[in-house]
């Protein structure tokens, strides 16, 4: 390096000092949710007393778990300057196909009977071969990420019905139900794993080079490649990461359902974008946090959580809940002060 | 600005950076043919050209990021390395390109240490910070580590761009048109950069569409013409016109210094009237009048609050208190098509930004303005459109395949030209130009400047605001701003250091 002599620091007027400063003001973004979330938390206990108890929470928790690792596919995809929306056929197609190729034929499973033991490994693969794919016709054939991955979303959504003949999967082996029913020290399994699949995230997108380049691509991809980075070889590992998520997003649900539904994962994409822009995450690439997108999937959570506990009627949840995201939305914007392209 | 003391180390050892019979072609096209260069070393190059004579293609190929069909390259008398080893490059060579390749959303000390935040680690943030609070501090860049590089100004950006060059060990530049977007002030702080980093033994390559630039930093100068090599000379040895014939190929008609036309009648109707118009944080108390038939040149550092005050008057912006009258209309306030029917043309600034809309045709960007009158009832008869383009085409001698062309396919001055026409296109009274010649060849520029002066001889009042010198020439006056206030008003027939340094808010001797 050049200039190794140390300079003192010529006094700046105002601002965060270099190097010594505690928070920048952009960091602050990252827990601009939190206050929404114990403003939330206070109106969940006023509404209905067993919110705050432990079984309430873990379930809410529970419940968001795999909505939670499609948020973390989909923040690193949309950091990178990419789109997946296909991650919500593979959710249900990952473990359908795993179960189908391991079931007896009589059980709607096609019939090969593999070892039930193969069927983990299986989902996993599907995942992120499902990934890979995506990866070949966005980065070599230069097809829209947009577009690619709505057609994505069709096929498999497709390929599961035809696979399963649209009927749910019932017979699960114990394999692939554990990892979303099992309970380590008193919490479910799923909520550890998500828990420290996010954690992992954080760090490695934070502290680590690598991590890094996913916001140098999606900020700009001329500037990344001149810096010498592999864009498409970082995109794609992206692209595939996101696909494995899925897939174990789709175990989690198999296992806390107990059956691979025909409809597994239907329509969750909306709700994964808009948990991921809640939580500050730009859907022109290279801006957001894995904490914000965090948090954007919890106050989702709770809100749907509250809904349900104040009785609002089942016809009109969706309707209601479709409004807060909106107004959650706008909120985001007004607090962000910078426009949502 | 006559600092020509450092003389070229013409016999020391090899040139720092050499480029031997290069030629590179892209399907038909001739990029380079057996064209060449030698920066020596601790020198500031200039390398000059219209747009289209190769120097892009022969940047790209000095910092290794295209391979010539052949030819060699050699840095300090060694072969490059292979186009792979792209580390190999950059401790060699280091561009500054035009497009800016900082990632706006990351910090400073990011963009400073991209890709190499750490090893295979992980990053110490805090250590990262130093190092880059170090590094810019050693180039004496006063820029806060810690702040998002999408905040910086134009010439921040490139001052963190230099010093992460320099950083990999590069001792050679390549500077891109790096004074395109700056402004007289800014420039000249870059120039001293430039110097104390030359005396340090860096050496530049310089690419600008200036010329006066090149008299300033630079001390050789090659031009290319039409992907060949035309000559290199120190620039104490080459005049004006040569240099200009050189890059055009056709001797005399430099820039035609106007002032043939005859001068304005006090009985010329106003029509543009600007009184009392204030905008907070941007200009305050200022009163314009234009006449038909005259051209008026508006002048100012990048902070004098100039464009500002230009966007106003198109209506892009609206004023806190004043007038704005157009051929004794007052439009609305801050309502772009009122101003226009009002009788306003409008050239912005930015052509790529607010200029065009870059992959519709010739023929539609051109008559955007006067769409509604090609037709009935908002009906756009393409024969008409059709015709009207090729009369502006035609008219403004606009380089393009035909009307219906995307304006992306042309050249930066051709692309002017059309922003030109279309400002043009329904015979506004007062016309309003922002920076009209800014990265524009010489040839173009002088075309684009003989079609302003046809509009004021035509009738209309010009208002050109710019910071280039050469665009002022042929104005009767020149309003010179400085903090958001007209400071003075000079008459044709001032001096170049005159004006700047009325711009530099000098008081008058």
């Amino acid at each position: 390096m050049t200039g190794t002599e140390t300079i003192a620091k010529p006094p700046r007027t105002g601002g965060t000092r270099p190097g010594g400063g505690r928070l920048p003001l952009a960091r602050l973004r990252d827990f601009a949710l939190v206050p929404a979330i114990l403003l939330l938390v206070v109106v969940g206990a006023l509404i209905d007393p067993v919110f705050l108890s432990a079984a309430n929470i873990t379930n809410v928790l529970q419940q968001q778990t795999e909505l939670a690792l499609l948020v973390l596919a989909e923040a690193i995809i949309l950091i990178a300057g990419k789109f997946d929306l296909s991650l919500e056929s593979t959710i249900g197609l990952a473990p359908a196909l795993a179960v189908a190729l391991v079931i007896p034929a009589a059980s709607n499973g096609l019939g090969t009977e593999l070892p039930a033991g193969l069927a983990i490994g299986l989902c996993l693969l599907t995942g992120l071969a499902i990934g890979a794919f995506n990866g070949l016709l966005i980065l070599r054939f230069k097809l829209s990420a947009f577009i690619v991955t709505l057609g994505m979303l069709i096929v498999l959504r497709g390929l599961q019905i035809g696979i399963t003949g649209g009927q749910n999967l019932f017979d699960i082996p114990p394999s692939v139900l554990y990892l979303g029913s099992a309970v380590w020290l008193g919490v479910p399994a799923s909520i550890w794993i998500s828990g420290s699949l996010f954690v992992l995230g954080i760090v490695a997108l934070g502290y680590f080079r690598h991590g890094r380049s996913v916001y140098a691509i999606g900020g700009n991809t001329d500037a990344a490649r001149a810096a010498g980075i592999r864009t498409d070889r970082v995109v794609w590992v992206v692209l595939m990461i996101g696909g494995l998520l899925a897939a174990l997003a789709g175990l989690l649900m198999t296992g806390r359902l107990g059956s691979v539904a025909a409809a597994q994962g239907d329509g969750m994409i909306f709700t994964v974008f808009a948990a991921a822009v809640i939580g500050g995450i730009s859907l022109d690439g290279g801006k957001g946090t894995l904490f914000g997108a965090l948090c954007g999937v919890v106050v989702l959570g709770l809100i749907n959580n509250i809904l349900t506990l104040a009785g609002v009627s089942a016809q009109w949840i969706q309707a209601i809940y479709g409004a807060i995201i909106l107004v959650a939305l706008i909120l985001a914007r007004l607090t962000s002060g910078k426009a949502q392209d | 600005m006559t600092s020509h003391e450092q003389t070229a180390g013409t016999a020391a050892g090899p040139p720092a950076a050499q480029a031997r019979d290069v030629s590179k072609r892209y399907g038909a096209t001739v990029a380079l043919h057996s064209a060449g260069i030698a920066v020596q070393a601790g020198e500031t190059h200039a390398l000059v050209g219209r747009n289209g004579a190769g120097k892009s293609t022969l940047v790209s190929i000095l910092t290794g990021l295209q391979r010539p069909d052949s030819g060699e390259i050699r840095f300090d008398g060694v072969p490059a390395p292979s186009l792979a080893d792209r580390d190999a490059w950059r401790q060699r060579v280091a561009c500054v390109y035009q497009k800016s390749t900082i990632i706006p959303t990351l910090t400073v000390a990011e963009n400073l240490f991209l890709n190499r935040q750490a090893g295979r680690g992980v990053i110490d943030w805090r250590g990262l910070r130093r190092r880059a609070a170090d590094l810019l501090a050693g180039y004496g860049v006063d820029v806060d580590p810690a702040a998002l590089a999408g905040a910086l100004t134009v010439e921040q950006r490139q001052l963190v761009e230099i010093a992460r060059a320099l950083s990999f060990g590069a001792r050679f530049i390549v500077l891109d048109e790096p004074t395109a977007q700056l402004d007289a002030a800014a420039i000249d702080r870059l120039f001293d950069r430039m110097r104390e980093l030359q005396s340090t033994g860096v050496t530049f390559l310089f690419i600008s569409h200036h010329l006066q630039e090149v008299y300033e930093v630079c001390q050789r100068v090659t031009v290319l013409r039409d992907a060949r090599h035309i000559l290199t000379e120190p620039v104490d040895a080459l005049s004006r016109d040569e240099l200009v014939t050189a890059m055009t190929g056709e001797t005399g008609r430099a820039l035609a210094a106007g002032g043939t036309r005859p001068p304005v009648p006090a009985t010329a109707p106003v029509v543009l009237d600007v009184r009392g118009l204030r905008l907070a944080g941007h200009y305050e108390g200022v009163d314009l009048t234009v006449r038909a038939g005259e051209l008026v040149g508006l002048i100012g550092s990048g902070s004098s609050g100039k464009v500002a005050l230009a966007e106003t008057i198109a209506g892009l912006r609206r004023a806190d208190a004043g007038t704005v009258t157009i051929a004794g209309n007052a439009p609305k306030p801050g309502r772009v098509p009122a101003a226009l029917a009002a009788g306003l043309g409008y050239l912005p600034q930015d052509r790529h930004r607010e200029g065009l809309v870059p992959l519709l045709s010739v023929a539609e960007n051109a008559t955007m303005p006067i769409a509604g009158r090609l037709g009935p009832a908002g009906i756009i008869a393409p024969a008409r459109q059709q015709a009207t383009a090729e009369r502006m085409i035609r008219r403004y001698d606009i380089k393009t395949d035909g009307p219906h062309q995307p304006v992306s396919d042309l050249s930066g001055g051709n692309a002017q030209k059309v922003v030109l026409a279309r400002a043009l296109a329904n015979d506004p009274k007062a016309l309003v130009l922002v920076s009209p010649t800014a990265g524009v060849d010489v040839r173009s520029k002088a075309s684009l400047l003989s079609a302003v002066d046809e509009a004021a001889a035509g009738g209309a009042g010009v208002l050109v605001v710019s910071d280039e010198l050469d665009d002022l020439r042929s104005c009767e006056r020149v309003l010179v701003m400085f903090h958001g206030r007209v400071i003075r008003d000079v008459p044709r027939g001032w001096t170049d250091a005159d004006l700047v340094s009325a711009v530099e808010g000098m008081e008058q001797p």
